[in-house]
């Protein structure tokens, strides 16, 4: 009976700290953010921090984003022509296309792609500043991690990410174009009068730039949590790495889910 | 402490836990002003801990720590930075950014702090990296230096804003006999040079011992010894003298806590052979 008790009292005990340890560590992360907020608009000043940051994940992205962008656009097209060719509305092929890569697939692919570029890479970053003593070093000479290493990082993935998926929008139009005109023999004027009597500048184009800032947010903030939570090890630095893109893309998937809800119903 | 000599930095009723671990239990010293400070112990004892609570990077659990006379933790975010210009810190791995080369790595905190012109850093930078003899790798990356140099590095970056006050974390560990003889003189010629007050966390006696004017050993949690080295050098018995002479048994047994030892073979005869 005693030891019947003992055990109980010891899941209650186990249950009770990992549930307090939850609230605790989401308490930390909602006040890591808001004072990441407050640092952001000082972090704006920093042109040299930004730009350098920016360079890193947005500009060293690029490559993959291109490459992604092309294909899934080639791919898209290549689906919907043989869909279409049945009913003899193959010049619809070009508003599909883009249709599909600026509400859903540019700002997705994308996210996802950047999640698992540039979200883990910072994460594995600032877990190994952290393990490497770095942010304890620039805490010590007087300069505000918050302000050097976050803020700008913050920034850079929410500036980034919108241009990227432009980017790889434009690729996607692109890579279409080349499959349907070039290769199968779509009318070249109706590819592109039928894009462009479909396409809405805000329903479309503008929809596709907020869900690509939000999906921004959300992975800054999934990886620089992370990044900063991470157990200073390897193990620790690695697990962080692989949370940051399960989580960032899950997240993605169902921001996507809630935002379209909301944009296109 | 010496009586004559003024506290620096005064720690009194210190306790400090991680977890349900005490690391710090009730801990009271003052680091005195101008002289090298030894704070010694094992491995796992919290000394690096120690510095991170003087530097104000962690709360304690109760207890006060002051600098200057001032309560550095009910500091603001903002005079704890301020606190913190006059403090230089080398980390045990050197914790240079890996991204800048030798010379930014020097640079940083006067960019960061200061508005001299260029020219004015790169006399200061020099300076500072021919004060620890590595004005030759000014352009070298971290990656491409030795653990020795690193900390050579760190120190120069560490003295860059000429602190009042300068914390060592192992400056020693895992060196070769000429790096540490390097440091040791490194660490004494700043010391006296620039009328630092240092305080050094260490568990290498003899490299200690060459250079530090005061010392603390901390066990346990506890704070159980501090005097001059000379005081410390004389004890003959007790923990002290088993640290200090690397003893491998006295008060901190060579065994860990277990049931006899025939008991276990026993235990375990039982049970068909040890798992």
């Amino acid at each position: 009976m005693n030891a019947l008790v003992t055990g109980l009292q010891g899941i209650m005990q186990t249950v009770g700290r990992g549930f307090l340890e939850k609230i605790a560590a989401f308490g930390q992360g909602s006040l890591f953010i808001f004072s990441l907020l407050l640092t952001l608009p000082s972090a704006l000043l920093r042109v040299d921090l930004l730009l350098k940051q920016i360079y890193v994940a947005g500009v060293q992205s690029l490559p993959i984003i291109l490459m992604a962008g092309l294909f899934v656009g080639m791919v898209l097209s290549l689906q919907g022509y043989n869909i279409l060719v049945e009913f003899n509305a193959e010049e619809a092929v070009g508003s599909m296309t883009a249709l599909s890569l600026l509400r859903e697939l540019g700002p997705v692919v994308g996210a996802l792609l950047f999640a698992g570029r540039a979200g883990s890479a910072l994460t594995a970053e600032i877990g190994l500043m952290r393990s490497t003593e770095q942010i304890s070093a620039l805490e010590m000479m007087a300069v505000d991690p918050l302000k050097f290493v976050y803020a700008p990082r913050f920034l850079a993935v929410v500036i980034a990410l919108p241009l990227l998926v432009l980017i790889f929008n434009a690729l996607g139009v692109f890579g279409g174009y080349l499959v349907s005109v070039s290769w199968l023999g779509v009318d070249d004027g109706a590819f592109w009068s039928q894009m462009s009597s479909q396409v809405d500048w805000s329903e479309d184009v503008m929809n596709g730039v907020i869900k690509s800032v939000a999906f921004g947010l959300l992975i800054a903030i999934v990886a620089l949590f992370q990044g900063v939570n991470a157990i200073p090890s390897s193990e620790g630095v690695s697990n962080a790495t692989t949370r940051t893109v399960v989580h960032s893309s899950l997240g993605i998937l169902g921001l996507d889910f809630i935002l379209t809800s909301i944009m296109f119903n | 402490m010496t009586e004559n000599t003024e506290a620096l930095i005064e720690i009194k009723n210190l306790t400090f836990s991680r977890g349900s671990r005490k690391i710090f239990d009730d801990i009271t010293l003052s680091i005195p002003k101008g002289k090298i400070t030894a704070i010694m112990g094992p491995s796992g004892s919290g000394k690096t801990t120690l510095l991170k609570l003087i530097a104000g990077q962690l709360q304690p659990d109760s207890g006060v720590v002051t600098v200057e006379g001032l309560n550095v933790h009910q500091l603001s975010r903002k005079k704890i930075y301020q606190l913190r210009r006059k403090m230089g810190m080398l980390f045990q791995s050197g914790a240079l950014l890996t991204d800048l080369n030798v010379f930014d790595n020097v640079a940083f905190p006067l960019r960061e702090h200061t508005k001299l012109p260029a020219m004015m850093i790169d006399a200061l930078v020099l300076m500072k990296l021919q004060a620890v003899g590595l004005r030759g790798a000014k352009n070298l990356m971290p990656s491409e230096l030795s653990g020795g140099m690193s900390r050579r590095v760190a120190l120069a970056r560490g003295i860059a804003l000429d602190p009042e006050m300068i914390f060592y974390d192992e400056p020693f560990v895992g060196q070769d006999p000429i790096t540490k003889g390097v440091l040791v003189k490194l660490i004494k010629t700043l010391s006296d040079s620039l009328d630092l007050t240092s305080v050094m966390v260490s568990h290498d006696v003899d490299e200690v011992m060459q250079i530090a004017d005061y010392i603390c050993v901390i066990s346990e949690g506890k704070l159980i010894a501090e005097g001059p080295k000379e005081t410390l050098l004389n004890e003959s018995t007790g923990y002290v003298n088993q640290f200090i002479k690397g003893l491998p048994d006295g008060p901190v047994p060579f065994h860990f806590p277990s049931v006899p030892y025939l008991d276990d073979l026993g235990e375990s005869q039982k049970r068909g052979g040890v798992r």
